[in-house]
């Protein structure tokens, strides 16, 4: 579907989201409590079926933070991007693991880098970072470590 | 939906495979549930390599960060740098002059080749033979020294900069690459000879670690992972970049989804990219090898992703820039983090022998994992 298409096709089934102008992919900003339903409905409907999630990350915006989801099909192959917007003091979003289960490691990923919580994780714990840290998100843009980052 | 997860029932018995284990290859902690010699679950602990890559390069200008990256993945090193110069040419809008393109397609090939060449030597060593690990390496090191003419490094490429090549390629590069050639399609029956068709080997990878196509996609997984499925995942030919749509190759495909299917898509792998290499070695075209670009570079604000096929597959690039000389946030999506966390779904139930056989199979790079 080209990108027209897919725009007539997600207001249809969500009115309330927002497109984004200028991207290569079309780029959709939802509310976090429209995410779980649309993911579905991205992933089963036939005439969408975004069956491969490639990339799932964050990004800190200092005064809130950003979900980015990255889908694309292997049956259609049209890509989009899902972006919402969290609260920065305490960021909530539906998982989408048991979705695209490739979701389970990444929103491990952004959990303990963002301190995003994902509602429902099947297993919500530090992947990357040590057992027992405490303390702030590395990846957030006020992290401080004065011993082993060094300011150039 | 989930098997439960962290259930132990009386006579289990949890056993660490790492962080310093032969086979992993690098420090790679593997938590394993077994029930008699069955794998109940498999846990990967990350994080002993976690450099923050990310991070690091939030401070780095866009010329810089292009040198951590080489970090990532150290076996196809040329593609993560080539990654990263894709992602910021696509912001500056830069055309890359024909003859970058070639000879950065040239070096991904070479690299893919020697990284399917170490990934074949450790893999069998990892199963207990120990002379493929000597013919894998005669032939990767003259990659090597072809990539240390040009490039002045071995590993660590650098090789790749926004707007081209750094620097042109050595007078010896093309008659040096066709002795490798040449020497390659002379031992490449070898490799048939010494371990595809031996029964043993083939015992051990067949029927071992079966990955369904549909589980491949929903994982995340891409590269030969999941095109031993036969998932269409080659990102050269459904989403070209520089010259591969105007390339006569083949994307491998294998549809047995076992072990052995992952091992016959990386060695076929192989073949089309000296397939690809006859092809450009001697059309080289003439001209600049770098594109005129400022000494500073600033992306325009907006978010940029590019993706590439790497030896292990699709790594994507996301630059959020905010209009300034260092980027704002960027995500490097690496093909071995996703490939990792198929391990426990096709572990689950097997033997514990056979846990070898699949992360050889899912060539795992742990650099490339932790970023």
């Amino acid at each position: 579907m080209s990108n027209e298409e897919l725009k007539t096709k997600i207001t249809e089934l969500l009115p309330a989201a927002a497109f984004e102008e200028g991207g290569e992919w079309l780029t959709i900003n939802i509310e976090p409590r429209d995410w779980l339903p649309l993911a579905q409905q991205l992933r089963n409907n036939d005439s969408l079926y975004f069956d491969y999630l490639y990339c799932l990350t964050c990004i800190d915006w200092k005064t809130h933070l950003t979900m980015v989801y990255h889908l694309s099909s292997t049956k259609h192959r049209h890509n989009i991007v899902i972006k919402s917007k969290l609260d920065r003091s305490n960021p909530e979003i539906e998982t989408v693991s048991h979705i695209w289960r490739t979701a389970e490691f990444h929103e491990r990923e952004v959990y303990e880098m963002f301190g995003v919580n994902f509602l429902n994780h099947p297993d919500l714990r530090l992947l990357i970072l040590p057992d027992g840290w405490e303390g702030k998100n590395p990846l957030r843009k006020d992290f401080e470590d004065p011993i082993n980052m060094i300011k150039l | 939906m989930f098997e439960e997860v962290g259930t132990t029932t009386e006579g289990d018995i949890i056993v660490n495979v790492g962080p310093q284990h032969p086979a992993t290859h690098g420090v790679l902690h593997l938590v394993i549930t077994l029930n008699g010699e069955t794998i109940k679950k498999v846990e990967p602990h990350l994080g002993y390599i976690h450099r923050s890559i990310e991070k690091m390069c939030e401070s780095l200008s866009y010329r810089q960060f292009i040198y951590v990256t080489s970090r990532m993945d150290y076996l196809s090193s040329h593609i993560n740098n080539h990654a990263c110069a894709l992602c910021v040419e696509k912001g500056l809008q830069v055309e890359v002059p024909p003859r970058a393109q070639v000879i950065r397609v040239l070096m991904d090939e070479l690299t893919r080749i020697a990284s399917h060449e170490l990934w074949w030597g450790a893999m069998a060593m990892d199963l207990g033979a120990f002379t493929p690990f000597f013919h894998a390496f005669r032939e990767r090191e003259s990659i090597n020294d072809i990539m240390e003419e040009t490039c002045g490094a071995r590993l660590t490429m650098n090789y790749m900069v926004p707007g081209g090549v750094m620097q042109d390629l050595h007078p010896n590069f093309q008659k040096k690459v066709k002795e490798f050639m040449q020497l390659y399609k002379r031992k490449i029956h070898e490799y048939d000879e010494l371990v595809t068709g031996n029964v043993i080997f083939q015992n051990r990878m067949k029927n071992v670690g079966y990955l369904s196509a549909e589980d491949a996609v929903s994982y995340g997984c891409s590269g030969p992972t999941a095109r031993g499925s036969g998932v269409n995942c080659d990102i050269r030919k459904i989403y070209p970049y520089e010259i591969y749509d105007k390339l006569e190759f083949d994307e491998v495909l294998e549809t047995g989804g076992d072990s052995f299917a992952r091992y016959m898509v990386r060695i076929r792998e192989m073949q089309q990219s000296i397939r690809i290499i006859e092809q450009l070695i001697d059309n080289i075209p003439e001209g600049d090898f770098q594109a005129k670009t400022k000494a500073v570079l600033k992306l325009p604000k907006g978010e940029f992703y590019t993706r590439v096929e790497t030896a292990r597959g699709e790594l994507g690039v996301y630059i959020v820039s905010e209009g300034g000389t260092t980027p704002y946030r960027i995500k490097f999506r690496s093909p071995g983090f996703s490939n990792l966390s198929v391990l426990d779904h096709i572990a689950r139930g097997s033997k514990l022998g056979d846990l070898v056989a699949m992360m050889g199979t899912l060539d795992l790079v742990i650099p490339d994992i932790d970023r």
